[in-house]
């Protein structure tokens, strides 16, 4: 399972925690589960934020693979100057 | 991507394909295009910082000889909740619609509230001033304190903060906080301690073109603009969408731009243009004044920090925590969040935590420029970071290095870090003779890091083989930073052949797949990545004709340096590049590649400077005497414009450190709008800026680029201060540090 780490002001939506252990190969999938658990968490999260995947952030990723042992951060999206 | 890899034309220094029109004058900007029957386009701008529009009368405007459209708010779709996806965050589309075009209220000094088109400039003017406006004047907010102060005046009533459960109407649009630990158990390990509070204040991005467009509008409703920008897709979807416009219908063609910096990545005139135009059935031109530029486009707007940092005896940083307040304008949207993720960035932190508010004031929306947020997030952290160096008494470059960043580092705004040059910048700093070198008297020298992530974001390419064996090469992306140069050298690199066989074209909406803007540093690395994409797709297409013409199966076909040879066969006559372009309608027709991507292994980047300043104690002047900037740019493809980049940051970030501040009366009114009062570093002002490139690959990419445009404005502020710390014995916590600022601190150097 995927270490999903939360951004902080959704941990109240997230049973109180930030880090959840999470299945899923993709960050559709993890966005699936976490929902099931926490029913409007993907709704929150879906195309608002970036998300770091063993380190490397995507800006606005849906299908992008997730290996069994990832750390996966969703993260601010920042774009630049 | 292989180390070993040798180059024909990544890392050399070719012309660039511009720089004949740019210095000629031949290039064509914002304000160059025109059309037959054109009409020229003004805005009429907000007397108050925050008032009711009680109402707008323009029948005598519309009654003057000449006029041909008058617009205000009521000619604009109603508003609606859609967010558009934009550079550094989310623009609000209500937001945006609502700054071009005051609707109810003016909210800042300079607040569009109506427009008109005319057959002159001079005719649109005395238009101007025939339309008359009853306001009635509101409490307005001006900065931080005023603000967040309990029971003052609200911008918006109905606003809450983002971010806070349950929170009243409020000027904080939102609150952000991240960080992992625990920072009371970090502070109780550290033996020092230091806890210091900052503030910035507001700037321009300072471009030299102003904001300008040209519109043209069919009665049929396909309407096609000029304007200068940063990226004209995005020119096109925000005009379009506040329009109520099909995206298909609006051409968006880019013009050269004059400067940018991330304050041409949003609109302005553009709308209005369209509706001016569609009202009066004629083209028409809008160009800002400088003034107009200052008063109502950028800026980036004040801050203040509270940043306190814990360290061991043994120099290792134990906790670091921030509190940040970044001004955002009328609408909120400041790069506070992107302050809050890099502000401790550069260094590995057991437990670190930032705390972030979007203050709303009645001053304008606030705009991105280069590297958002950062620059004033470093000012805090390194110049505490060089304090505590001073109180440790150890080099300040070794107590950085001893707590930079490297690869597997939990970074403080969340995941751990890929491949990264932060060390590497360091130590090439400290091993640059400047970083030795004696100083003189009244001299100074300070030194920073800075940190920067880089964009990845959309990009399309196409590459065409014309029948003479040529290249053309078609971007979505302006040309800022050299893109033309970088993305031409990369194709060359690709198909083996001549940098001047290849010409690259910017493309507008109608001609080329979607792009996202010239920011975020991303250009070279992502459109770079389409352009090698279509590249390999163009000489997958010359491989088959070859085959074709050799009877043999493709995969016998091998590209090397410009032409088709069969492997294994040294008798056979290789097929070049020009003669498969010559025959290519002979063979199967024209051979083209497209590609288009979402860039995927963004190389984060660091850079390191140093600066040496001389301070005149009699007058306060603080003089750059000497400069080096350091960055990784993973692989530098054009040298010279990797070292422009980082000259240009530099020099924007001396600006943003001594001389530059926008200068607020108390009506809200800005009294400096103009380079004269607002004065920014010019060639004189600043000594030949040194430059050093290092290069830890981007394993991500084909030829490791990093991203470099906007990291070198992060470390020019704290390296400044930190020298004028070392010159002076004072510290100094408030920007800018202008001349009278400078004798005060020296005068009481407890009130700095």
């Amino acid at each position: 399972m995927a270490r999903v780490v939360l951004p902080q002001a959704l941990a109240e939506r997230a049973g109180g925690a930030t880090e959840h252990e999470v299945p899923g190969r993709s960050v559709r999938a993890l966005l699936a589960a976490l929902d099931e658990r926490f029913p409007g968490l993907a709704e929150a999260l879906s195309g608002k934020v970036a998300v770091a995947i063993d380190g490397e952030i995507h800006s606005d990723p849906l299908l992008e693979p997730v290996e069994e042992d990832s750390e996966v951060y969703f993260i601010p999206r920042v774009g630049g100057g | 991507m292989s180390e070993e890899k040798k180059f024909r034309w990544v890392g050399t220094r070719p012309i660039r394909p511009d720089g004949i029109d740019k210095v000629t004058g031949r290039a064509n900007y914002g304000a160059d295009f025109a059309l037959p029957g054109m009409l020229w386009g003004k805005v009429l701008r907000s007397p108050h910082a925050h008032a009711r529009i009680v109402s707008i009368d323009t029948e005598k405007a519309r009654a003057l000889e000449g006029v041909r459209a008058v617009i205000t708010s009521q000619d604009l779709p109603d508003l609606f909740s859609e967010k558009a996806r934009a550079q550094g965050g989310h623009h609000d589309m209500n937001d945006l619609a609502q700054n071009v075009m005051a609707r109810g209220r003016v909210l800042y000094h300079g607040h569009a509230l109506a427009a008109v088109a005319a057959v002159s400039s001079e005719v649109a003017d005395r238009a101007l001033g025939l339309i008359e406006v009853e306001y009635e004047p509101l409490p307005h907010v001006l900065d931080i304190e005023a603000a967040t102060a309990e029971g003052g005046p609200l911008i918006h009533e109905d606003r809450v903060t983002q971010g806070v459960e349950a929170s009243g109407p409020s000027n904080i649009a939102k609150r952000v906080e991240m960080g992992h630990g625990d920072t009371e158990e970090g502070f109780a390990e550290a033996d020092i301690v230091i806890e210091r509070e900052f503030t910035t204040s507001p700037v321009h991005q300072g471009y030299i073109e102003p904001h300008a467009c040209l519109a043209q509008s069919a009665s049929d409703g396909r309407t096609t603009l000029w304007c200068s920008s940063q990226g004209h897709f995005a020119m096109r979807d925000y005009t379009a969408r506040l329009l109520g416009m099909d995206l298909s219908l609006l051409q968006v063609i880019p013009a050269e731009i004059g400067g940018g910096f991330g304050g041409k990545t949003t609109i302005y005139l553009e709308p209005l243009a369209v509706l001016l135009s569609r009202k009066a059935g004629r083209p028409v031109k809008m160009v800002m004044s400088r003034e107009e530029v200052f008063r109502a486009s950028g800026p980036v707007l004040g801050t203040r920090i509270k940043l306190k940092l814990g360290v061991r005896s043994d120099g290792v940083f134990t906790a670091g925590e921030a509190t940040l307040h970044y001004e955002g304008g009328a609408f909120g949207g400041s790069s506070v969040m992107a302050g809050c993720m890099t502000v401790f960035a550069p260094y590995a932190f057991p437990h670190v935590r930032s705390i972030g508010y979007d203050v709303m004031v009645n001053k304008p929306k606030g705009a991105a420029y280069r590297a958002p947020g950062a620059p004033m997030a470093a000012f805090a952290l390194e110049t505490v970071v060089d304090e505590i160096a001073a109180r440790l008494e150890v080099d300040p470059v070794d107590l950085r290095l001893r707590n930079a960043a490297k690869e597997g580092t939990l970074a403080s705004f969340g995941p751990r870090y890929k491949r990264i040059g932060c060390v590497e910048t360091l130590k090439a700093l400290r091993d640059h003779p400047h970083y030795s070198a004696p100083l003189g008297p009244n001299q100074g020298r300070g030194v920073a890091v800075g940190f920067w992530f880089n964009a990845g974001l959309q990009s399309s390419a196409g590459v065409n083989l014309n029948p003479d064996g040529t290249v053309t090469v078609l971007s979505g992306n302006p040309d800022i930073g050299g893109s033309r140069a970088s993305l031409a050298m990369m194709a060359a690199e690709e198909f083996g052949i001549h940098y001047d066989r290849v010409e690259v074209v910017v493309a507008d909406t109608h001609s080329i797949g979607y792009t996202d803007v010239t920011g975020g540093s991303r250009v070279t690395f992502a459109t770079g990545m389409a352009v090698i994409d279509a590249a390999a797709e163009v000489m997958r297409q010359l491989r088959e004709r070859a085959a074709a013409v050799w009877e043999v199966d493709a995969e016998k076909v091998l590209w090397v340096d410009g032409e088709a040879r069969l492997e294994g066969d040294d008798e056979r006559e290789p097929l070049s590049l020009e003669k498969l372009a010559r025959d290519a309608g002979r063979t199967g027709g024209p051979i083209s590649g497209r590609a288009a991507l979402t860039a995927r292994g963004v190389g984060m980047g660091f850079g390191a400077h140093i600066c040496d300043v001389e301070v005149d104690k009699e007058t306060g002047r603080v003089e750059v005497v000497r400069y080096t900037a350091v960055q990784d740019a993973g692989r530098a493809i054009h040298p010279s414009y990797v070292e422009g980049q980082m000259q240009g940051g530099a020099v924007q970030g001396i600006g943003w450190a001594l001389n530059e501040e926008y200068v607020f009366d108390a009506d809200g009114k800005l009294e400096n709008p103009g380079f004269l009062d607002y004065r920014i570093p010019v060639a004189s002002d600043v000594p030949m800026i040194d430059t050093v490139i290092v290069e830890v690959p981007n394993p991500n990419h084909p030829y490791g680029v990093r991203g470099v445009g906007e990291v070198p404005i992060v470390p020019p502020i704290p390296a400044v201060v930190n020298a004028v710390h070392g010159a002076t014995g004072v510290r100094y916590r408030d920007l800018p540090l202008s001349p009278p600022r400078v004798l005060k601190g020296m005068a009481t150097p407890d009130a700095a």
